[in-house]
């Protein structure tokens, strides 16, 4: 069971949380072409390792927020908003 | 020389006390260069390397496993093959695979247990009995069988479901594929291992690769912990850790891994003689030869590497099992795994080139690539041999996310990721 920091609520057991996927994907322009898109709607870093995703506090305050966390430990890095650059971590 | 199993040989070793045996498969040192290295030797990749050199004679062959073989996801799915798939594309090729599968034993000489016997798809509401219509008509559409069941048939077949008047998700009827069934996974990669080294295979276990030397021309060897090897084309072949092999070669995949659980129970006495599978409940059921019920639910719903699963997902498995199943509340649990399974957005599997020339995919399985293994191994192999694609794999290649032309078998997987 993850224990994740919710910004408002604190700590929280994962089952009130909903994983939004990898996190810092840009929506590209209208002009894009093809394979742009395809790269936006499908192509994902997937690391074995610290990956950088959004987190939603769908059973709680309904926050959207983004974590680091290691794909392999599971361990959580580190927790920022929305927004905010991507965290560099150890 | 490889020893063949019968019932001669069997007992030929009985009456030497069976100190006689010989290793079903070399553990050879890797040559410095092959016509084609697999990278994984799971289901897939041993699979492969048998049809290279069994259908198309490329027999200077090597499969690098960075572990043991089959013990990766081949060693840790729930052991289901069928082939209920809803778009032609897709039935084609897992029916391809069925019917392989229920030549396999004899074609390796190696027993794979397969045993037909059927899969029951649950409905719990009027969607879902509207749904299965459309989706047990486009199988017999497709010339796959299956047959639409009421909920008598459906109690004549799996008696133990909770047929009371207040079921949480009451029965109200379903569909089977009477040639679905289970078949002993260990026992594919096995086969697959021993056959493939019968024709000259090097199988190659616990020997990491580790990265590639690409030339102006595309691949020239794989790194590897046992040194560089020459190579004319490469075969990925390694499901979950895709990502991470294409990332040494430059590019990133359309896919994403998870951790998808499953378990089993202590051994009990024959009751389940049948696959149950509830889309509702998220979860589905066999009774293994030894007794075990085996459970497989829905995927833990963030990016993992872990082989573990967590917890919530496994307690809503359990959950599921026994609202269907109340008798089964009093079982215990006798063991819990992961596998790392490469999910894509359409639940169709990726055979094609990669951008790097020389380098050639096999992934995307997600969480169905044991039922997928004969053919994705036949496939796979002619891809690898001729450098085109198999005609029952053409819109499998990477391009689809491109041009947009996916095969959204997401919702026919049977479970809902």
């Amino acid at each position: 069971m993850l224990s994740l920091t919710c910004p408002h609520c604190g700590p929280r057991d994962e089952t009130e949380f909903s994983c939004g996927g990898e996190s810092h994907i840009e929506r590209p322009g209208v002009e894009a072409s093809d394979e742009t898109w395809a790269d936006y709607l499908f192509v994902r870093d997937n690391p074995r390792g610290v990956t950088f995703e959004r987190w939603h506090h769908r059973f709680g305050c309904g926050a959207w927020f983004n974590v680091a966390r290691d794909t392999v430990s599971h361990e959580i890095k580190t927790v920022y908003p929305m927004g905010a650059p991507r965290p560099t971590t150890p | 020389m490889m020893q063949r199993y019968s019932f001669l040989s069997l007992a030929g070793h009985a009456l030497r006390g069976h100190r006689a045996w010989p290793q079903a498969w070399r553990s050879p040192q890797p040559k410095p260069a092959y016509d084609v290295v697999i990278v994984g030797g799971g289901g897939h990749g041993l699979a492969t390397a048998y049809y290279l050199a069994k259908n198309h004679g490329v027999r200077n062959v090597a499969v690098f496993e960075k572990g043991w073989i089959g013990g990766g996801n081949t060693g840790r799915n729930t052991t289901v093959v069928r082939s209920n798939y809803l778009f032609p594309e897709s039935a084609r090729f897992y029916d391809h695979s069925l019917k392989l599968y229920e030549g396999l034993s004899r074609e390796l000489n190696f027993n794979i247990m397969l045993s037909q016997r059927g899969m029951v798809t649950l409905a719990h509401s009027r969607h879902d009995i509207d749904a299965q219509r459309r989706w047990a008509n486009a199988m017999r559409i497709n010339g796959i069988d299956s047959d639409l069941l009421t909920r008598e048939d459906v109690r004549r077949l799996v008696p133990r479901l909770d047929y009371a008047p207040d079921a949480r998700l009451p029965v109200l009827g379903g569909f089977t594929q009477p040639r679905a069934g289970t078949a002993r996974h260990d026992a594919v990669a096995w086969g697959y291992a021993r056959a493939a080294d019968a024709l000259g295979v090097d199988i190659i276990q616990n020997c990491e690769v580790t990265g590639f030397d690409i030339g102006a021309d595309g691949v020239r060897a794989v790194k590897t912990s046992l040194g560089l090897i020459g190579v004319g084309r490469v075969g990925l072949a390694v499901a979950g850790h895709s990502s991470v092999l294409a990332r040494t070669l430059g590019f990133r995949l359309p896919v994403q891994s998870y951790a998808l659980q499953a378990m089993v129970s202590e051994p009990i006495k024959p009751l389940l003689d049948t696959v149950v599978l509830s889309p509702s409940a998220g979860i589905y059921v066999s009774q293994s030869d030894k007794g075990e019920l085996v459970i497989g639910g829905g995927l833990d719903l963030y990016a993992s590497y872990a082989q573990r699963g967590n917890l919530p997902t496994a307690e809503q498995v359990i959950a599921g099992l026994i609202t269907l199943f109340p008798s089964f509340s009093r079982l215990r649990m006798l063991r819990q795994w992961a596998g790392v399974v490469d999910v894509v957005h359409d639940s169709t599997p990726i055979l094609g080139r990669s951008p790097v020339p020389g380098v050639f995919l096999n992934c995307g399985w997600g969480t169905g690539g044991f039922k997928a293994i004969p053919a994705g191994g036949w496939c796979f192999a002619h891809l690898l041999a001729k450098n085109e694609s198999h005609p029952l794999a053409t819109g499998f290649g990477l391009d689809r996310f491109t041009s947009g032309a996916l095969i959204d078998e997401a919702a026919a997987s049977g479970i809902a990721h």
